[in-house]
């Protein structure tokens, strides 16, 4: 199937009953298919006026403790931001999905990662995090929704699903078993009706005490340090033995396998390591592999964003060079096996 | 008005969208090209972004197709302008044959803007179905989906083609597997099924397959490139 239907039928096999869109090229087929099947199985698709009124919308069902979800692309996410930034400042777990677009401004409908700072910096205002989830084939666009249900769940905040154009439209097969499910926790601070038998549930972002937003701005993040020692994700692909180790996240990764597998033919040493999670990421993993290889390549359709994470957890120990495309365009597996045999020839 | 081979000028290929259509459109209008006359394909898709017959186009020149496409496919001008030629050659009276590949779904609506002269014309429209597309899983899903695509476009589907396909995973099981389901929606339409299409390339040849005997297979070239 396509990679958006992928997204939504695993948001409703993962119990998601509540869906709030806003169409935009290229994830509209996600609000399409929402539509169609929501009805059949009970829930709500709704779509809203504006991309803000559907992140205020899930905000209110996550609120009443339901698995709720929200998607975009790249424009949109921006629209949604100062609702994702409420969502977190309320401890809430949903879904948030971008399927990316070239930016910045309307930008274009092609293919990009050009929203990785906005995702792991500054999806909204305040001090926050998301976790942010980079599937990087249709199989990983529906384990990985369910996957960052339960993560969200867990954790009390908010997850992100950061695809890209191409991987909401192309096709692949898919099953929906292949996830790994875990036991969340029972939400008893969810806002849905009290029924005069307990204490009133508040959610609520606003504290008029400074010193009582600090401490729950450090709760939160104590909450963030477990995330960040407990659920980082990657794949490394041939790093074994690496001399050059590329980084690359969602369909990069794919196209940088195949120049890999290429250029080993010849005898160069290359090796891929994937970040799954892009927060938290894989800081400790890039770092034990800059002892062992010489150099490393980052691949992104920007104009070089997640190598601020590769420069930093590399240290200094090895270079880190870039190879990128935006604007809507993708590398091709001749550009980066033309650019991994140039950093080959100058080892 | 009636071509002088016989067969309709007109082939228009709709379905639900990520059922194979541009695939099927494709090689149908090489094939017609190698019968030796002239043949044009029209990327008429106006819902979907990417991957698209436009991604063809050389491969149809090389062919002797002449590809006509909407004037901003793949760039990132995200308006539905057809080329006018079309609306020429739909209205004209030539011996060509014209294979025009729709959008999915309501993507057949573009068709209403042209449905007269297609009907004056002579026409044929193969419904194209894959059984392993979620939304078209069922026969009746798929025939519901067909109604509501000639609904929109204001012509009627004379005949399916089963596409039924897992991609590069596909195998020759996975189409036989879905003989039923394409035989039944036939039934359900009371239209020919046409064949069931299949690329040598993932499945190996089928018709060398005694599985496949006494059914029409149709084999096809890949139209689409891999990102990676």
């Amino acid at each position: 199937m396509k990679g958006n239907e992928a997204i939504a039928e695993a948001a409703i096999n993962a119990g998601c009953l509540y869906y709030f869109g806003y169409p935009i090229t290229p994830q509209t087929e996600i609000s399409e298919y929402m539509a169609k099947r929501m009805p059949k199985v009970g829930g709500l698709c709704l779509q809203a006026e504006s991309e803000i009124s559907a992140i205020n919308m899930t905000m209110g069902a996550a609120a009443s403790g339901a698995r709720a979800m929200t998607s975009s692309s790249s424009p949109g996410i921006s629209l949604k931001s100062e609702g994702i930034s409420y969502i977190a400042g309320c401890d809430l777990p949903c879904l948030i999905v971008n399927v990316q677009r070239g930016g910045p401004g309307l930008g274009g409908i092609q293919p990009s990662q050009s929203d990785y700072y906005q995702a792991t910096r500054g999806v909204g205002h305040g001090d926050l995090r998301l976790i942010v989830l980079a599937p990087s084939s249709v199989q990983e666009m529906a384990s990985l929704t369910a996957e960052a249900f339960d993560l969200a769940d867990t954790y009390r905040m908010p997850a992100m699903l950061l695809a890209d154009g191409a991987l909401g439209q192309m096709m692949e097969p898919v099953d929906f078993s292949l996830f790994e499910k875990r036991e969340v926790p029972e939400k008893e601070w969810a806002a849905n009706g009290h029924g005069g038998k307990r204490k009133k549930n508040i959610v609520n972002s606003l504290f008029i005490d400074p010193q009582e937003l600090e401490n729950s701005v450090m709760k939160r993040y104590e909450r963030y340090k477990i995330v960040e020692q407990k659920e980082v994700k990657y794949e490394e692909y041939m790093t074994d033995d690496a001399d050059i180790v590329l980084v690359a996240f969602g369909i990069t990764a794919r196209i940088c396998k195949s120049a890999i597998a290429a250029v080993r033919k010849d005898g160069i040493k290359a090796g891929l390591l994937r970040p799954i999670t892009l927060w938290p990421f894989p800081k400790k993993e890039i770092g034990a592999l800059a002892d062992r290889a010489k150099a490393f390549l980052t691949v992104e359709m920007n104009m070089g964003q997640m190598v601020d994470d590769v420069r930093l957890a590399v240290n200094g120990k090895k270079p880190v060079d870039l190879y990128t495309r935006t604007g809507g365009m993708i590398p091709s597996v001749d550009e980066v096996e033309e650019k991994i045999r140039a950093m080959a020839a100058s080892l | 008005m009636v071509p002088k081979n016989g067969a309709p000028a007109v082939t228009v290929i709709c379905g639900h969208y990520g059922a194979g259509k541009t695939n099927v459109a494709v090689n149908l209008a090489i094939a017609s090209r190698r019968t030796g006359r002239a043949t044009y394909l029209a990327d008429v898709d106006i819902v979907n972004p990417y991957f698209r017959a436009a991604d063809a186009a050389e491969m149809l020149r090389r062919e002797g197709v002449e590809p006509l496409i909407p004037l901003f496919a793949n760039s990132n001008v995200d308006i539905p302008a057809l080329p006018p030629l079309l609306t020429s050659l739909i209205e004209g009276c030539g011996n060509e044959k014209i294979v025009v590949d729709v959008g999915g779904d309501d993507g057949a609506v573009v068709l209403g803007r042209y449905a007269e002269a297609i009907r004056r014309r002579g026409y044929e429209m193969i419904c194209v179905v894959n059984r392993f597309r979620p939304l078209t899983a069922s026969p009746e899903d798929a025939v519901e989906g067909t109604r509501e695509i000639e609904a929109a476009s204001g012509l009627r589907v004379t005949g399916i083609v089963n596409n039924s396909s897992l991609g590069e995973e596909t195998s020759p099981e996975d189409i036989l597997g879905s003989v039923p389901y394409a035989e039944e929606i036939a039934r359900l339409l009371e239209v020919p099924l046409v064949g069931h299409a299949f690329i040598p390339e993932i499945t190996g040849d089928l018709s060398e397959d005694r599985r496949f005997t006494g059914l029409t297979l149709i084999p096809m070239k890949r139209a689409t490139k891999s990102l990676f």
